[in-house]
């Protein structure tokens, strides 16, 4: 009844997701940290990475064109929005930022059916990633072991940016406590810029990687914001390594609960009201655990504000 | 704050309600009927965001889970064969209530970017939790197999009378929440958006305050809920989706935020934008959210407040 | 010798290691204006929002009224009779004067769960508030909007709102903040007719206010008490002038 295959299995699903959620978190705390900027449309960058990538690799044929093409449009993207569209909004009060990035994802979404119609794309893979590789007796797919490796590169090279650069202490010192950096007389607008552009990558970059996995379609966008909403509130806002650890629960608890909550349920519930209990419960899981946090640590795991 | 631009408008859009039926009748458009019953329930909806969010400056980005649960609680009533009005509508009042007793709880101990996140989430989370309940529809939603029942006193079975209870409703509201703003609670929930800090240091334990606030709003949120069940003749998840709570935000912000009123013309507002704009085109969407960054960026006091600035400058 | 309404002891509060209140020892009297002055950056602010609840203290003990009142938040100490303002004017911009004030006395008689009777109408409300106007010389602009008002005006509303709140002591953060001559010399009136009817603890950069108000004054520096007496035996204090060496507050 309990495989322990499956566990591992799913487990590796949740990597795969934890990562996918740390690519869109990681940009987006930094966002919120530094700013104190509400960006809803994070998700839609998210949303034109995958399509963009998409496109071309049905253009080309070549997958790996359509992640490197994607990544520069969408941090050109990314750029202009934060100059053209986002500056003046840093600041008014939140309530304008959220209408506006509101309007934003309006617009990109109907962009998006309009150019590529109401139904979604499938995103073929390339021959070289199909496959599997066996560990212990469990098919290992090729293609997440890439997402993870890949997800696990980027998150050392943020880590080191952050850590070790120049610029990654002023992203700090940004996220912690603006008006010092500002008063220090550096030009924090173009931090922001920069991180906003960073973001943008990273959030093409996951939107093309999830292209093979997922669907590609209208609302992909939104649906994955909420949950990197929960990572960076679980996380603490502005927080790299918050955004990992917050990113590496979500992942993994989501996908375990929706795969074994039912089965646990039924050791100590009657089948019929576990089968109903296990799915409703599961889908409100990481909600749950994010209250939990909330409510010993109302600033998250790894607060990155002090004082 | 221009008063009497306000009252003309509010008259005029009353009595515009009032006589819909009437035109709906003479001109065999029945549409009119029903654009407008949902218009104004989405008012009670906007009204009741618009207590906490215009006079208490608190975001919430997750009200429609409110209107959702109130839907849920008249729709499964009426699903296990409890059709009485008398018991479904204050069951719905009374289930919003606790919901929002305990996200008031969790999401009023954070502030700022983090309160709209936890709203955000805790009602996407009602949202799944609607999607994953097959008892109840799932995805599909499901529909109500009678309206509520209020026996012998009143038969909302009709759609014109269903009208008139929702217009009441509408008014009803308006009326209490005008009552509420300027009450003593009210005064102290002003205070508090204003600044926190200054009551608590003369005396305002401001928490509690807020989150009465907040189950008020979940309440008054929920009885519209029970009315949208009702109108619809069916309750889905999508009541609850975030887009759903986003367009509620829409609504108090076109019409005005912390205007008492300002919610009524910007229901009004978004739901004629909604039907013009989507006779021009299919994507009207793409008209509608670069619409929405120009009313941020341009036009903040929202459609009462471009009045009431107007009267100023004449006046 | 008075009784002691404020007695602080061994207080501390740092920040990231530096100290902003270094085990401070105080007593204010009843009915005295008790004054802390002190360079820029001696932690009177620190020292203030510690008194009034909006910072915990990270050690020592505040006894107000012989109640330890070290833990207690800050609306539980306004509510004990402990009022104070704020260096940031601090009114509520959309509100009328009478409404700020009438908010105040609401806070203090209790009633703030009415829902449905109209507060502006309410005399239990308006009767003291307009009394506390009065006492600031305000009553004639009860019905201006705070954000309209001049700054010193706001001030002035600022003490009326802590007074309506019927205090024990007021805590008054640089009330004489960015005044003109003029508008000081009416706050230092308002502040001597106070004087014995509420004990004040009184920051000022003002010397001229402070040393012809208060009846003692204490000087901070670094977060350190480093004399305490009346305005006479602080001004021949040779530590205190070598405090405040080439602070031209101090000659003034």
């Amino acid at each position: 009844m309990f495989d322990p295959n499956l566990l591992f299995e799913q487990f590796f699903n949740g990597l795969q997701l934890g990562l996918l959620l740390f690519l869109l978190a990681a940009g987006l705390t930094l966002v919120f940290g530094i700013m104190d900027m509400m960006n809803l449309a994070h998700g839609s960058l998210y949303m034109l990475g995958a399509y963009v990538a998409a496109q071309i690799t049905l253009w080309t044929g070549s997958f790996v064109l359509g992640v490197a093409v994607s990544l520069p449009v969408i941090l050109l993207l990314g750029v202009c929005l934060e100059a053209g569209l986002l500056r003046p909004l840093y600041a008014r009060g939140h309530l304008d930022q959220v209408l506006a990035t509101f309007g934003m994802i309006l617009f990109f979404n109907e962009f998006v059916r309009l150019v590529w119609g109401p139904e979604g794309i499938e995103v073929p893979l390339p021959d070289f990633l199909k496959g599997n590789i066996v560990i212990f007796d469990i098919p290992l797919p090729n293609y997440r072991l890439v997402v993870i490796g890949v997800g696990l590169i980027v998150a050392l090279m943020m880590y080191l940016l952050v850590t070790r650069t120049r610029t990654g202490m002023l992203i700090r010192a940004g996220a912690s406590n603006r008006d010092m950096v500002q008063a220090l007389g550096i030009d924090i607008n173009r931090v922001f810029t920069l991180v906003f552009g960073i973001g943008a990558a990273l959030a093409a970059l996951a939107g093309a990687l999830a292209g093979p996995i997922l669907a590609v379609t209208i609302g992909m966008g939104e649906n994955i914001l909420i949950q990197v909403l929960v990572v960076i509130v679980i996380g603490g806002i502005g927080s790299i390594r918050g955004a990992f650890v917050g990113a590496m629960l979500i992942g993994i608890i989501d996908i375990l609960g929706r795969s074994f909550l039912d089965t646990f349920f039924k050791l100590f519930l009657p089948v019929n009201a576990a089968e109903t209990a296990g799915p409703a419960v599961a889908s409100m899981l990481i909600y749950i655990l994010m209250a939990a946090v909330l409510f010993f640590k109302p600033q998250g795991l790894f607060p990155a504000k002090t004082g | 704050m221009g008063n009497r631009a306000q009252i003309l408008i509010v008259g005029t859009i009353f009595l515009g309600l009032a006589l819909v039926p009437l035109f709906a009748e003479l001109t065999q458009t029945p549409f009119y009927l029903d654009l407008a019953r949902r218009m104004m329930i989405l008012a009670i909806g906007a009204l009741s965001l618009n207590l906490i969010m215009g006079y208490g400056g608190l975001i919430s980005f997750g009200h429609a889970a409110y209107i959702g649960i109130g839907a849920y609680t008249v729709g499964i009533c009426a699903e296990h064969e409890l059709v009485s009005g008398f018991i479904q509508w204050p069951l719905a009042i009374l289930v919003s209530g606790v919901f929002a007793i305990i996200f008031g709880l969790i999401s009023l101990r954070t502030r700022g970017v983090y309160f709209i996140m936890i709203t955000l989430a805790l009602a996407q989370m009602m949202y799944f939790l609607g999607v994953s309940l097959d008892r109840y529809g799932g995805d599909d939603g499901l529909p109500l197999i009678e309206r509520s029942n209020f026996g012998a006193l009143v038969d909302i079975s009709n759609n014109v009378t269903l009208y008139f209870i929702v217009l009441g409703a509408l008014v009803l509201s308006l009326f209490f929440c005008k009552r509420l703003i300027n009450s003593r609670f009210g005064m102290v929930l002003q205070g508090t958006r204003s600044n926190e800090t200054r009551m608590k240091t003369i005396g305002f334990p401001t928490l509690r305050y807020q989150l009465t606030a907040f189950v008020i709003a979940g309440m008054m949120a929920g009885f519209a809920g029970a009315l949208l069940a009702n109108h619809t003749d069916f309750i889905n998840p999508d009541m609850m989706h975030w887009t759903r709570s986003g367009d509620l935000i829409i609504m108090v912000l076109l019409g005005g935020m912390g205007s008492l009123a300002g919610p009524v013309v910007g229901a009004l507002a978004f739901i004629l934008l909604e039907e013009l704009l989507s006779g021009v085109t299919e994507y009207w969407q793409l008209i509608f959210g670069p619409f929405l960054i120009l009313v941020v960026l341009f036009a903040r006091g929202g459609l009462l407040g471009f009045f009431a600035d107007k009267e100023q400058r004449d006046g | 010798m008075a009784e002691i309404v404020l007695q602080v002891s061994d207080l501390c509060k740092s920040f990231g290691g530096v100290l902003a209140t270094d085990h401070l020892d105080l007593g204010v009297e009843r009915g005295s204006i008790h004054a802390v002055i002190g360079p820029n950056g001696a932690g009177k602010t620190t020292l203030i929002n510690q008194l009034s609840g909006l910072l915990t203290s990270d050690g020592g003990k505040i006894q107000f009224n012989r109640n330890d009142i070290t833990k207690l938040s800050a609306p539980i100490r306004a509510k004990m009779g402990l009022a104070r303002t704020f260096q940031i004017t601090s009114v509520f911009g959309e509100f009328t004067a009478l409404e700020n004030v009438s908010l105040a006395v609401q806070a203090h008689d209790g009633h703030s769960f009415k829902l449905w009777h109209d507060a502006r109408r309410d005399k239990a409300l308006t009767g003291p508030a307009l009394e506390a106007l009065t006492i600031v010389g305000l009553e004639k602009r009860q019905s201006i909007k705070a954000s309209l008002m001049s700054h010193g005006e706001r001030r002035q509303l600022e003490i009326a709102m802590a007074l309506a709140t019927k205090p024990k002591m007021l805590l008054l953060d640089e009330p004489m903040a960015g005044m003109g001559p003029e508008e000081s010399n009416r706050m230092v009136s308002i502040l001597s007719e106070l004087k014995g009817t509420v004990t004040i603890l009184l920051i000022e950069h003002d010397m001229g206010a402070v040393f012809s108000l208060a009846d003692k004054i204490t000087v901070l520096v670094y977060g350190g008490e480093i004399a305490t007496g009346t305005p006479d035996q602080i001004r021949a204090n040779p530590e205190v002038r070598s405090a405040y060496l080439g602070d031209e507050d101090f000659e003034s």
